[in-house]
């Protein structure tokens, strides 16, 4: 049986986790190791003993909110368990109703950004200006400067939220885009077919 | 069936197709925010429920839809039609393949997105702005209310009066100088000029200059400075010398 959730001890340790636990309570932002040794003065390595006792103290199954590693740093959820009861106090506008288009242009920002408008519209051959005014109302994406090209179009990047909201520790953690199947030899072998047939 | 009829429900426009030619020839509607795709399926569908093939409107719909393609490659692509053109069929059809895949890609990454989303769908998290970053010190020179206190009363202070006795100069006539150093020179051969006006005041002094300056002019006296801003020497003039000196002037 699991022992009941209890931090209050006097090893030093247990002491550091309890900051460390209220400055994640408060932060609205995933936090570095490095973020919350300089909020709790003390070194990093201990930080992240500290962080390691939290994680087995709040992951899922055995506490209402999991400490997790997201978006390059650590913060608090809601467990999975109490997802339903969350979803009928709160609206997750975030993510909700995220059209496909959405979702390729967001894939684009994330493998192939910063990368600008006419970028986008390039590769995905339809304008790409209210799709991504809309992702940047919702916050998943945003400006990351401008191109080095004459018009110096305004190039865009994902967001910590983006990560969060998708659940990964960073954007490393995406799939390899040349693992993923373009069908470049389908294709090929469809061109490849269709110019045999055209009349020299 | 009539091409121009054909009623679409697209992202960008909802109405017939001929309304959708005319939105985009009149600069009303981006070529590029049309999906052609998806009014060709649409096309296909109505002519798949009429079960017949009219050549007739088929060819109509190729020649626009042909046109519309045109039309939003050449917003698309602008910059790059002139690399394209450069290109011979088989690197034309390589570059082709090269771009369908990578958009191929882009949408698997899409797919792999929305599957993560479905996964990750109950995940609940605070979500709040950015943490204020700590308002810089203002640094401000120690504050004394006495100081304070002196320079208010300073400010409310009465300002001393203008003087404006410098608008109201008088200026003793020429004529009593020129007098005055005619008398002079009656009674003496030569005078020093600082010393005989060293109490007057300066608009005097002035005004005695300009007099020296007019007996000059018209010969009565001799002038002699050993340097710049030595002492003046006043002296009666010579009349031969005077006349020597008209001519090296002139």
């Amino acid at each position: 049986m699991d022992r009941p959730l209890r931090l209050i001890t006097s090893n030093p340790v247990d002491r550091l986790a309890r900051t460390v636990e209220a400055l994640l309570v408060v932060a609205s932002q995933p936090l570095s190791v490095e973020e919350l040794a300089a909020a709790a003065d003390d070194d990093s390595e201990r930080v992240e003993t500290a962080l390691g006792l939290l994680r087995e103290r709040y992951r899922e199954g055995r506490s209402g909110i999991v400490v997790e590693h997201v978006a390059g740093g650590w913060a608090f959820r809601a467990a999975r368990e109490a997802a339903e009861s969350c979803g009928r106090l709160f609206e997750r506008p975030v993510e909700r109703g995220l059209s496909a288009a959405a979702l390729e242009t967001l894939a684009v920002v994330a493998y192939l950004g910063p990368c600008t408008r006419p970028e986008i519209a390039r590769l995905r051959g339809v304008a790409a200006d209210s799709v991504v005014a809309g992702l940047l109302e919702r916050g998943l994406i945003a400006e990351a400067g401008r191109g080095h090209d004459a018009g110096g179009a305004v190039r865009y990047r994902v967001t910590p939220l983006f990560e969060r909201v998708f659940g990964l520790e960073s954007l490393s953690a995406l799939p390899r885009l040349d693992d993923l199947d373009g069908g470049e030899v389908d294709l090929r072998a469809r061109l490849e077919a269709v110019a045999e047939r055209r009349p020299a | 069936m009539e091409v121009g009829e054909l009623e679409l429900d697209l992202d960008a426009f909802e109405g017939p197709f001929d309304l959708l030619l005319t939105l985009v020839l009149k600069q009303e509607l981006e070529p590029a925010d049309v999906d052609v795709a998806e009014i060709v399926l649409l096309f296909v569908e109505r002519l798949a429920e009429r079960g017949e093939l009219d050549l007739d409107v088929c060819g109509e719909f190729l020649v626009l839809v042909a046109a519309l393609l045109e039309l939003k490659a050449r917003g698309l692509f602008a910059d790059e039609s002139g690399d394209l053109d450069d290109l011979d069929a088989e690197e034309a059809a390589e570059e082709l393949a090269r771009r369908l895949a990578e958009y191929r890609r882009i949408r698997e990454a899409a797919a792999w997105l929305a599957e993560r989303l479905g996964a990750e769908g109950g995940r609940f998290f605070r979500v709040g702005p950015a943490p204020l970053a700590p308002s810089p010190e203002r640094r401000l020179a120690r504050q004394d209310a006495e100081q304070l206190a002196a320079a208010m009363r300073s400010l409310a202070a009465e300002p001393a009066a203008l003087s404006l006795s410098h608008m109201a100069l008088q200026f003793p006539p020429v004529s009593q100088f020129l007098d005055r150093f005619r008398a002079l020179l009656t009674r003496r051969s030569r005078f020093d000029f600082d010393s005989e006006v060293a109490r007057l005041s300066r608009p005097e002094q002035a005004v005695a200059f300009l007099a020296l300056l007019e007996l000059r002019k018209v010969g009565e006296v001799a002038l002699a400075q050993a340097a710049p801003f030595a002492a003046i020497r006043v002296a009666r003039a010579d009349p031969l010398e005077e006349r020597e000196w008209i001519a090296r002037s002139a």
